[in-house]
C-alpha cells in the first residue's frame, strides 16, 4: 500500500508532501464537483498514468476516512451513541466496531455531556477521540464541555495541553425532521475561541476533511448535512487530505462571488445554471472552513468580481453570514461596487410542515433574483 | 471528638517531662523509617463494600513530611487571602485551608502517573502533585512565571507531567473529563488510576451521574472523591441536597465515607481505592472536611454559619494539629522544632510571594499565544490567513 502523502488543493494542483518515489507519478486532474463526470474528464492524457478512483456515497467517504484514520494510527477512537453494534444512525460507522473491537469503537449511552467530557478528557491525554452527535442538535446539551474544556483547555493551560478531538455530526435542515432536529449549531459555535469548523459538502472534501480533522492538534467540529449523506461522487484511490483553512472554488466567474456551504451549494449550483442560461458568470465558492475563514481565497475573488452574495442555511441572526459579513467588509470594504447580500434561512423554528418547510431556507430561486439585484 | 480529647490529654501528659528534657537534650527530628501503626479517628462508613481496616501503617519521616506539606499549604494560603485583600490577586479565589489533609493524604497513597482531576479550589492539590510555590503565586498575581503563564488564574493550573489535570471553573465539568482521564487510562493499558475530586454543591450536577453510569458500565479506573465541606458556597448541604450521603449516592457503585480531616484516614481510604478499582470498577470517596474560608474571597463566611462553628471544628478537628499531636506523642520532634518548621516555611512563603512579584506581567503578544496549536491545518490565528494585523500597545 502506497504510504506517500497527497495534499490536494481545491484547484486541482497538489503537493507531494513526503518525497517519495521522485516525481515519477503525476495524478490527472481530481474531480471535484458532485455532478456527474464527463467521460472526457477520464480518459488519460498522452504523459499521465491513468487515475485509480472509486465511486462511492458521502457517508462510505466520510466512513474510509475514519477507518483509513483508525488503521494508521491506534490512539483514535470513536464514541457516540449507537456507533458499535448498531453501525451509526446515518450508517458512518457500520462494520468499523466488528473490526476495531468495542474499546475503539464505543457505544455511549445518552449521555451527551458526559461522553463529550470523557471525550475531552482523553484527548487531554493523547488519544484522538471522535465524539459523533446523532444529530448536531444534540451537542447543545455539550455545550458547557465544548464551549469551556474543549476550546479553552490549551489557552489556560498556558499550551500544556492539546486537545486533538473531532466532533462531528449531521445537522442542518432535513426533510421535515421538526424543529429540535432541524439545527444548525454553527452560528452557536463560531465564537468560541481556540475550535476549528469545517463543513463538509462532497464525498471527496468529506474524506478529507475527516482525515485532516483527525490529524489536526486542535479541536476540530465536522458539519455534516442529513440530507447530504446519499451523495455520489468518485474520489481518488489514493490517499487525500484536504486543507482545513481552504476553501473550494466549485464555479470559477467573472461577475459575482456567490459564497456557501454545506448544503446550500447544491442550491447555489442549481440556480447557476438558470444564471449562466441568463447570461450571468458566477463564481461559486464553497467556504468549507467555517472557523476561520479562508479570506484568501475570498479576497482573491472579491477582488476580482467586486461583487458578493452569501448564501448560507444558518438563521440571519447571529449566523455565519453574519460574521462573514462583517469580515469581508473590514478587509475588502474597497473592492466591494454593492453592499455584501446574505441569504439565510428564517429566523424561526423550522416547522414540520413541507411547503413551510421549504420556506425557512433559500432556494434557487431567490438566489437567482438576488444575483439579478446585485448585478444591476 | 471524644478521641482527639484523649489524645490530647495523653500528648500533654508526655509533653510535661518532655519539654523539661528538650531544652538539655538537643535531640534531631526522627527521620527514621521503621513503621508505626496509628488507628484512625472514627472507623470507615461502607456502601456495598468491605471497608478497609482503622490500622494504618505509617513511618516518621511520612508524618513529619505531612506536617510540612500541610503546613506549607496552610501558610500558602493565608498568604494568598492577604495578597487578595492588597489587590495582587484578582477575580476568584478559593482557598483550600482546613481541607489540606484530603489532598496530602492523596498524595502519599498514589504516584505521579495516577491522575487527579478537581474543580476550582486547585492550589493545594496543584502544590502536592509537584508545583512549586513561586509557580502558585505567579499564576494567582498573573505574571510569565505561573503555571499557565499567567493566562490561567487560580482556577486554572495544570501540570500535565505529573498527572494533574486542573484546574476546573464550571462546576461538576470535570467530572467527565475525569471519566475521560479514566478511560485513556484504561485504553492504553496503564494499570493506573483517575482521582476526581468535586464537592458537595456538583455533586447534585447530573453530569455526575451520567459520567459515573459510563464508568461503572465500562469499568473504568476511576475514583470519584467528593469533598464534602457541607457548604456549597453559601447553601448548606442539608438545604441543597435530598440525601447527604453522599458515599451512596451511586447505588450499584461502592462507596466508603472518611474522615477528611485525618490525614492517615484519608492516605488509607486512597490506598484502598486504588486496589479497589483496578479489579472491580469506579468507587464513589466521600471526604467529610471542611473549610475555614469562605467559598472565595468574596464570601466572608460568616452569613451562613456561625463563627463558633469554625472555631469549633479549628479547634477539635484541625488537621495540622491532629499529625502536631501524634508527632509529638510519638516523641517524634519536640514543639520548638515543629515551630522552627512553621517559621522556615514561612520564610520560604514570603521569599516565593517576593520572587513572585518580581516576574513580569506577560507580553502583549501571549494573548494571542496557544489559542490554537500550530502545525497541521492551522496557519493562523484570526479571522484572515495572514498575521494578526492589529498593533497592541
Amino acid at each position: 500500500k502506497k504510504t506517500s502523502l497527497v495534499v490536494v488543493r481545491s484547484d486541482g494542483s497538489l503537493n507531494l508532501n513526503t518525497g517519495s518515489s521522485a516525481g515519477a507519478r503525476r495524478l490527472d486532474q481530481l474531480v471535484t464537483n458532485a455532478v456527474a463526470v464527463s467521460a472526457s474528464l477520464l480518459s488519460t492524457s498522452s504523459t499521465s498514468l491513468a487515475v485509480l478512483i472509486h465511486e462511492l456515497l458521502l457517508y462510505e467517504a466520510l466512513r474510509e476516512g475514519l477507518e483509513e484514520e483508525m488503521d494508521r494510527d491506534n490512539r483514535v477512537c470513536v464514541m457516540g451513541e449507537d456507533v458499535g453494534h448498531y453501525g451509526g444512525s446515518y450508517k458512518v460507522t457500520r462494520g468499523l466496531a466488528d473490526k476495531f473491537g468495542d474499546l475503539r469503537v464505543l457505544d455511549t449511552p445518552i449521555a451527551e455531556n458526559a461522553f463529550t467530557g470523557m471525550g475531552i478528557g482523553a484527548a487531554m491525554t493523547g488519544l484522538r477521540p471522535i465524539v459523533e452527535g446523532m444529530n448536531m442538535g444534540f451537542l447543545l446539551l455539550a455545550f458547557n464541555q465544548i464551549s469551556n474544556n474543549c476550546g479553552m483547555l490549551h489557552y489556560t493551560s498556558g499550551g500544556q495541553f492539546t486537545i486533538p478531538i473531532v466532533i462531528r455530526g449531521p445537522g442542518g435542515v432535513g426533510r421535515q425532521l421538526g424543529a429540535e432536529h432541524s439545527q444548525r449549531l454553527e452560528s452557536y459555535f463560531q465564537s468560541i475561541p481556540g475550535i476549528q469548523m469545517v463543513a463538509c459538502s462532497t464525498p471527496y472534501n468529506a474524506k478529507g476533511l475527516m482525515k485532516a480533522a483527525i490529524r489536526s492538534e486542535n479541536p476540530v467540529i465536522l458539519f455534516e448535512h442529513v440530507l447530504l449523506y446519499n451523495l455520489k461522487e468518485r474520489i481518488p484511490d489514493e490517499e487525500y487530505i484536504c486543507n482545513l483553512e481552504e476553501a473550494e472554488m466549485v464555479r470559477p466567474g467573472e461577475h459575482i462571488t456567490i459564497l456557501t456551504y454545506s448544503r446550500m451549494r447544491y442550491h447555489v449550483m442549481q440556480a447557476a445554471k438558470t444564471l449562466v442560461n441568463k447570461g450571468y458568470d458566477p463564481e461559486v465558492i464553497d467556504i468549507r472552513s467555517l472557523k476561520p475563514f479562508d479570506l484568501h481565497t475570498i479576497g482573491n475573488s472579491v477582488k476580482k468580481t467586486h461583487r458578493v452574495l452569501i448564501v448560507e442555511e444558518c438563521m440571519r441572526t447571529g449566523g455565519i453570514g453574519a460574521s462573514l459579513t462583517a469580515a469581508i467588509n473590514e478587509n475588502f470594504i474597497d473592492y466591494l461596487d454593492a453592499p455584501i447580500v446574505c441569504l439565510s434561512s428564517q429566523d424561526v423554528p423550522t416547522p414540520y410542515a413541507g411547503t413551510l418547510e421549504e420556506f425557512t431556507i433559500v432556494q434557487p430561486a431567490q438566489i437567482v433574483t438576488a444575483v439579478e439585484q446585485l448585478c444591476q | 471528638m471524644a478521641l482527639s480529647h484523649l489524645s490530647s490529654t495523653r500528648s500533654n501528659r508526655l509533653l510535661r517531662p518532655l519539654a523539661a528534657a528538650a531544652s538539655s537534650l538537643c535531640r534531631p527530628i526522627s527521620t527514621s523509617t521503621e513503621p508505626l501503626v496509628i488507628e484512625t479517628s472514627i472507623p470507615f462508613t461502607p456502601h456495598k463494600c468491605e471497608p478497609p481496616s482503622r490500622s494504618v501503617e505509617t513511618n516518621p519521616q511520612e508524618l513529619l513530611t505531612f506536617f510540612r506539606d500541610m503546613a506549607t499549604m496552610r501558610r500558602m494560603e493565608i498568604a494568598a487571602d492577604s495578597l487578595y485583600k492588597a489587590k495582587l490577586i484578582r477575580g476568584f479565589c478559593h482557598l483550600y485551608d482546613g481541607q489540606e489533609a484530603v489532598c496530602v493524604g492523596m498524595e502519599a497513597s498514589i504516584n505521579k502517573k495516577d491522575c487527579i482531576i478537581t474543580a476550582y479550589r486547585d492550589h493545594c492539590t496543584f502544590l502536592g502533585r509537584g508545583g512549586t510555590l513561586l509557580e502558585i503565586f505567579s499564576e494567582l498575581m498573573g505574571r510569565q512565571g505561573g503555571c499557565s503563564k499567567g493566562k490561567g488564574g487560580s482556577m486554572h493550573f495544570y501540570k500535565k507531567e505529573s498527572g494533574f489535570y486542573g484546574g476546573h471553573g464550571i462546576v461538576g465539568a470535570q467530572v467527565p473529563l475525569g471519566c475521560g482521564l479514566a478511560f485513556a487510562q484504561k485504553y492504553n493499558k496503564d494499570e493506573n488510576v483517575t482521582f476526581a475530586l468535586y464537592g458537595d454543591g456538583a455533586a447534585n450536577q447530573g453530569q455526575l451521574f451520567e459520567a459515573l453510569n459510563i464508568s461503572a458500565l465500562w469499568d473504568l479506573p476511576i475514583i470519584l472523591v467528593c469533598e464534602n465541606n457541607h457548604y456549597g458556597m453559601g447553601t448548606a448541604e442539608w438545604r441543597a441536597a435530598k440525601s447527604p450521603s453522599y458515599y451512596k449516592r451511586g447505588d450499584y457503585v461502592p462507596g466508603l465515607k472518611v474522615d477528611g480531616m485525618d490525614v492517615l484516614a484519608v492516605k488509607q481510604a486512597c490506598k484502598f481505592a486504588k486496589e479497589h478499582v483496578l479489579k472491580n470498577g469506579p468507587i464513589i470517596l466521600e471526604m467529610d472536611t471542611y473549610r475555614y474560608h469562605g467559598h472565595s474571597m468574596s464570601d466572608p463566611g460568616s452569613t451562613y454559619r456561625t463563627r463558633d462553628e469554625i472555631s469549633g471544628v479549628r479547634q477539635e478537628r484541625d488537621p495540622i494539629e491532629r499529625v502536631r499531636k501524634l508527632v509529638l506523642g510519638h516523641d517524634l520532634a519536640t514543639e520548638k522544632e515543629l515551630k522552627d518548621i512553621e517559621k522556615e516555611i514561612r520564610k520560604e512563603v514570603d521569599e516565593a510571594i517576593a520572587k513572585a512579584k518580581e516576574s513580569p506581567m506577560p507580553e502583549p503578544s501571549e494573548l494571542f499565544t496557544n489559542v490554537y496549536v500550530k502545525g497541521f491545518g492551522t496557519e493562523s490565528f484570526g479571522a484572515d490567513r495572514k498575521e494578526l494585523r492589529a498593533t497592541l500597545p
